[in-house]
């Protein structure tokens, strides 16, 4: 659906991106993610035909951004990082004025701007000024205006930033909603925000893709192997010392004791890939203790994020 | 092209907001005021001469059509910066130029929509004055002949005026600098001829131009200059939108 293909991009003597190259599949939603000022932004201004690349191919829909930007213009949907609306009209009129400029003809207008509305909960302020709506909803006058010709290819620069938690949570399931119909590029510094909608996570770092992957192998939730916590409860020092024997464990560490429940904490150091689930809790069992918990420690998101962008600087 | 809905979107603007109204409201006094000047000078003289049978070096057409083309040429050249500094500069400010330009639409939908807009505002003032024809001629017997060039060449010089204004709204975001850029270049081309004897200078003077017009004739150099005028702002002003993308 997206294609980039070794993408510059020189502001003067500042490269802002080093040969970008990714691709996004139909129906998926890509969290573009990287710290401030790492070529978020610019990466989808390219995309979206405001600004074109020093060099580097942009496809879209199979059409270039290059050669035929209308064309591509039709298909992608954009909610910029800096919401700006035209103060001095109404949701209503705004909505009309975007189906129109995005060519969707007079007839289908009103069904369109009805539907956007009633989807982005906008259905009760319809006649209200933008320039006197609150934060909230202006940002979703701009997922409005985004979705209003159902785009095929959806680009979001950080759509929760400024909003307080409850509008979060409701932008977030909102932009959920979107799925399927539409393939989406959401561009944050959110982390939360990625594990909660997206399915791969591009992550970019001083204009150079650092990582590419679906986020469950980025967290290590798919794959058996690495580190297991245990909730062990009597006799831990027996526990410990069986656990402790298994192949491919490298260390048990204590985590923390609960003198209510008389139980302990392990966590299992694994080697790599092993899986070890099954002889901890063997181990556990055949030493007479209760095994009350027993789960894979996954990488969080954030260990992820730091690890590959101090690796890469 | 899909002009429509920015040309509406653009047009609705300045009449939702009070800039048209207080442009208007000035420029028809302004013109208002002359009119009746010349008008009650005219019958001023008109009845000076009666007991002497009258009608000496008396003509409504010089007397009043002449100076009130040329005074409403001279308004519109403080008039129209104000009305043409915000198309761009107010869009580029206010960050709403992003959103625009990833619709479907091309540079040059944009401008013309914008250009058309301002137009039309102008078409609109202009209109309101064709009162002072209309008393003209229910008390004398003006030259129709003359207002209609008088009219066509204001509505010419405006265009380019527009032109020229939007391409300096289009290098700014700011719609003060934009007015007052606008004006000074607009001053510059209207008293051109003053700097020098030179023929070329004295062709590119907006002032000259116009006056043939005021005076009842429509010359193909006249009607080159302004539409050829309007066309290099134009043109430039693509340019200017198009190295927004490959300068931001």
């Amino acid at each position: 659906m997206i294609e980039l293909q070794g993408i510059n991009k020189s502001y003067g003597a500042v490269q802002a991106l080093k040969g970008i190259t990714f691709k996004v599949n139909k129906g998926e939603i890509v969290g573009f993610l990287g710290p401030n000022g790492a070529g978020k932004t610019t990466t989808m201004r390219i995309i979206n035909g405001f600004i074109p690349a020093t060099s580097g191919d942009v496809m879209v829909s199979g059409y270039s951004v290059e050669n035929q930007p209308l064309e591509v213009k039709r298909r992608i949907g954009y909610l910029p990082e800096n919401v700006s609306l035209y103060n001095d009209m109404t949701v209503n009129e705004y909505l009309r004025f975007v189906a129109r400029a995005k060519r969707i003809p007079r007839s289908e207008v009103r069904a369109k701007v009805d539907r956007v509305a009633g989807q982005c909960g906008l259905s009760e302020v319809t006649s209200r000024l933008i320039g006197s709506l609150s934060k909230g909803y202006r940002q979703r006058v701009g997922l409005a205006q985004a979705i209003i010709n159902e785009p095929a290819v959806l680009l979001m620069d950080e759509p929760t930033t400024g909003l307080d938690p409850a509008q979060i949570i409701e932008i977030r399931s909102l932009i959920k909603s979107f799925a399927g119909e539409h393939t989406i590029v959401l561009s944050t510094h959110i982390l939360q925000e990625v594990s909660a909608i997206c399915q791969r996570v591009i992550i970019i770092n001083d204009g150079r893709i650092v990582t590419e992957d679906s986020l469950e192998n980025l967290t290590g939730a798919a794959s058996g192997g690495g580190n297991v916590m245990v909730k062990v409860q009597g006799d831990d020092a027996a526990a410990r010392q069986r656990l402790a024997g298994i192949h491919g464990v490298v260390s048990v560490r204590e985590a923390g004791r609960s003198a209510a429940d008389n139980a302990v904490d392990f966590i299992v150091a694994v080697d790599a890939e092993v899986d070890v689930r099954r002889a901890v809790a063997e181990a556990v069992i055949g030493s007479g203790c209760g095994l009350l918990e027993l789960r894979p420690i996954r990488l969080s998101l954030e260990e992820i994020f730091i690890q590959t962008i101090t690796k890469n600087a | 092209m899909n002009c429509l809905p920015v040309y509406a979107r653009e047009l609705r603007s300045y009449f939702t907001s009070p800039v048209a109204y207080v442009v208007m409201l000035f420029f028809l006094l302004l013109t208002g005021a002359f009119f009746m000047v010349f008008m009650s000078d005219f019958n001023m003289a008109s009845m000076n001469q009666s007991p002497y049978g009258g009608g000496y070096n008396l003509n409504i057409t010089l007397q009043v059509v002449r100076p009130l083309l040329g005074n409403m040429s001279v308004i519109l050249l403080f008039v129209m910066p104000l009305i043409t500094m915000k198309p761009f500069a107010d869009e580029h400010k206010s960050g709403t130029m992003e959103l625009l330009f990833t619709y479907p639409l091309s540079d040059l939908d944009i401008l013309l929509s914008k250009f058309l807009a301002v137009l039309t505002l102008f078409l609109v003032m202009l209109a309101l004055t064709a009162v002072y024809p209309v008393f003209m001629a229910i008390y004398g017997s003006p030259e129709f002949g003359t207002l209609i060039s008088g009219y066509l060449g204001l509505v010419l010089m405006s265009g380019a005026f527009i032109a020229l204004g939007l391409f300096i709204s289009s290098l700014t975001e700011n719609q003060i600098i934009a007015a007052i850029a606008t004006f000074g270049t607009l001053l510059i081309f209207w008293i051109i001829q003053w700097t020098g004897t030179s023929e070329i200078l004295r062709h590119l003077s907006i002032l000259e131009h116009f006056n043939n017009f005021a005076e009842g004739v429509i010359d193909t150099r006249d009607l080159v200059f302004f539409l050829s005028f309007m066309l290099l702002w134009l043109f430039l002003t693509l340019r200017v939108l198009e190295s927004k993308k490959w300068r931001s």
